[in-house]
């Protein structure tokens, strides 16, 4: 563990006038890795990790993730889906994500967060439905009360605040959790989400997805600040960095974020590092602003090899599983991908019946008009 | 709260407020001074020291906040029921009740949905600072998936935010900040609510149809007033409900009179005036005598209060605008 210290006041004296100032406030932002990426402890594993019926299967789920996420963009560059953002490397936030979650919690995320998604009762075909245009992807047959993916930047913060907003107001042992990118930390909604949760100790954790591009901007462009994590001070909430290529590392943290929520004493925020090994989306070409080299050097730290290493080390993993492993993620996707094909499209009506409770009528006046225009009529 | 004089349209506010918070535990009223302050408008006072601060919250200051909580709070059963302090202030909500309040239950296909109410002082008149004095209703009207409600009396004014509060459908409240305190009516406490799909007939008349909502509708129905001396009797409709608009009521006046005026405090073009006057030419135009005229705002920004009253659509310019189509043809 290495830690940043540094203090507010003290940045605030100017090369012109020197005069007596007391230190009122100091912060640290710590930053903890159990497994480095050549798949080696670093420190100590934390009890959940000495289990394997605990750890394999997170390896298990972020090789399920990423066949699912390789299979998406296959389909997309085929024409069979439409742009679709890629998890490729940042497997181990997502996946942590969905194991750490209690089932009555609610899960608010963006859209790269596939692993937490497949945990939380989000089938893969639904992912699929929603990047393959079409709204039915967002009504999640067993996952009732997680939001949909959300599009505009950092709205999605707000919306988990306000969820656990309504868990604190009911007294529920309950949690909310939310993840955004690292762009996302610059909206206004994110620190206002985080100002509120601060002042009243909402159940909920914040996580940054820091894979140190937005679209096309580098985190150095994005803010002066050293650490995302220290955002969390300026609203009075802890904040920390993990190595978020690291499962166990991002999974202790959420751990004790979520117990925290839950004993009443208020929100975290978690900042996890790591790299978008993929473009943007499969609309954006990362070429044009990343150097191939920082992208290669940034493969060496991914998720999936460093546990896998650490796994076969402990005798806990070996060729046949693996190879059982991928046949099997390969059949679920290839499963997911039939239903979503097989699929009917939503009809015309829908477009208008879930606009409101009841129809109102002059949308039923211009539903008539879209039915006699329909394609479905033809 | 009802005494022998009656109460002011922001009383009547209150009162709902607290008809509500007694009747649904579900419902949560929140926003910037709302808590021990009351409100800016007063338009909470006392609700907090009766109901609780779990019931009723003040919140950091921060419009957006206010709007993207409210989402997760409706997603999970809560009815949210937040104060805007002014119109000019709720722009930075914009990106939630655009891009997510309006949208949740269509698309999640009404797995999730956002039942609220957005409760936003409107409209000018009190000589109020810059930016409190606006009238932007079109904008929510033209967002799919809002209800926009407009409140013109003490007693409408009850009546619709319990019928806002109970539906199942995010509502953009209305209230003009000019008639806060214009005029008091009894507004028995009896819990009924008004439809919020209606337009209200205030005035009966066979020669021109006067289609106004909000503060507008008091210098409308002085102006008929006027215009009845003069031999003109003038129908009066306040919309009261902007989004769904009760088209039938209005057709049905438009029909009979075969003339109509529309009057509103807010900027003419892209106004809520001009779709009902769309609407009108693609529904009445045989029964109509005389062009649609409208009076309104200026496309103008609402001036500061020296000029406010050059800006509000004023008693002679309605009844100008009546005696121009009732002399056409």
């Amino acid at each position: 563990m290495h830690s940043l210290d540094y203090t507010l006041t003290n940045n605030l004296i100017t090369h012109h006038e020197i005069f007596m100032q007391q230190l009122t406030a100091q912060f640290s932002i710590y930053y903890s890795q159990f497994l480095n990426e050549k798949g080696e402890l670093t420190q100590p594993l934390p009890d959940f990790a000495q289990d394997p019926s605990v750890l394999v299967p997170l390896y298990e789920m972020m090789v399920l993730t990423r066949a699912f996420d390789s299979k998406a963009t296959m389909l997309q560059r085929t024409g069979k889906l439409g742009t679709y953002p890629s998890s490729y490397g940042q497997e181990a936030i997502s996946v942590a994500i969905g194991s750490a979650m209690q089932p009555t919690d609610v899960f608010a995320g963006y859209y790269r967060e596939y692993g937490a998604h497949f945990q939380r009762g989000v089938k893969m075909e639904e992912i699929l439905l929603y990047w393959g245009g079409d709204e039915q992807g967002s009504n999640f047959a067993e996952c009732k009360e997680d939001f949909p993916h959300c599009v505009p930047i950092a709205t999605q913060v707000l919306h988990a605040t306000g969820i656990a907003t309504a868990m604190k107001l009911r007294k529920q042992p309950r949690c909310a959790v939310t993840i955004c990118g690292d762009g996302a930390t610059s909206e206004g909604d994110f620190y206002e989400a985080i100002n509120l949760a601060g002042v009243w100790k909402l159940p909920i954790v914040y996580l940054i997805n820091n894979n140190q591009w937005a679209i096309s901007v580098p985190l150095k462009l994005q803010t002066a600040c050293q650490t995302l994590a220290q955002k969390g001070i300026a609203a009075g909430i802890p904040g920390e960095q993990v190595d978020g290529n690291d499962i166990i590392a991002v999974r202790a943290a959420l751990d004790k974020a979520l117990d925290r929520a839950r004993r009443g004493e208020g929100p975290s925020l978690i900042e996890a590092l790591t790299y978008r090994l993929g473009d943007h989306t499969t609309a954006d070409d990362a070429r044009r602003y990343r150097d191939e080299n920082e992208v290669n050097s940034a493969k060496q730290k991914e998720p999936i090899k460093r546990l896998q290493k650490f796994l076969v080390a402990q005798n806990l993993w070996d060729e046949v599983k693996e190879k059982n492993l991928l046949t099997h993620c390969q059949q679920q996707v290839e499963k997911a991908v039939q239903a979503y094909e097989n699929r009917p499209h939503s009809s015309v009506s829908e477009m208008f019946d879930y606009m409101y409770a009841q129809l109102p009528n002059e949308l039923a006046e211009q539903r008539e008009i879209a039915l006699a225009y329909s394609k479905e009529n033809k | 709260m009802t005494t022998s004089d009656g109460i002011t349209l922001v009383e009547a506010i209150t009162q709902a407020l607290a008809y509500e918070l007694s009747a649904n535990p579900n419902l949560v009223v929140f926003g910037e001074d709302i808590g021990a302050n009351g409100g800016v408008f007063r338009a909470t006072a006392g609700l907090q020291q009766r109901f609780g601060a779990d019931r009723v919250l003040d919140t950091p200051l921060a419009e957006s906040m206010l709007a993207g909580i409210a989402v997760g709070m409706a997603a999970q059963g809560l009815k949210p029921v937040l104060e805007i302090q002014f119109m000019g202030f709720v722009y930075p909500a914009f990106d939630e009740i655009v891009n997510h309040i309006s949208r949740l239950r269509n698309r999640t296909r009404g797995r999730l949905s956002c039942p609220m109410v957005i409760r936003i002082p409107c409209g000018g008149g009190i000589h109020a600072p810059e930016h409190h004095s606006e009238s932007t209703e079109a904008i929510f009207a033209h967002t799919p998936g809002l209800r926009v409600v407009i409140a013109a009396s003490p007693v409408r004014a009850y009546g619709l935010l319990l019928g806002a509060m109970r539906s199942n459908d995010p509502v953009i409240f209305l209230e003009p900040i000019r008639l806060y305190r214009k005029t008091k009516q009894i507004v028995p406490d009896n819990g009924i609510a008004l439809p919020i799909d209606k337009c209200f007939l205030l005035r009966e008349g066979s020669h021109v149809t006067l289609i106004s909502w909000g503060a507008s509708t008091h210098e409308t129905l002085t102006a008929a007033e006027k215009l009845s001396q003069q031999g003109i009797e003038a129908e009066v409709i306040d919309v009261a409900s902007i989004k769904p608009l009760d088209m039938d009521t209005i057709l049905q006046s438009v029909e009979k009179t075969g003339r109509c005026v529309i009057i509103h405090e807010a900027p003419r073009t892209c106004g809520v005036g001009a779709e009902i006057a769309a609407q009108l030419a693609e529904k009445a135009l045989t029964s109509l005598q005389a062009p649609i005229l409208r009076v309104t705002g200026y496309d103008t920004v609402m001036p500061l209060y020296r000029l406010e009253y050059e800006y509000i659509p004023s008693e002679q310019r309605i009844v100008d605008a009546v005696q121009q189509v009732m002399a056409f043809g």
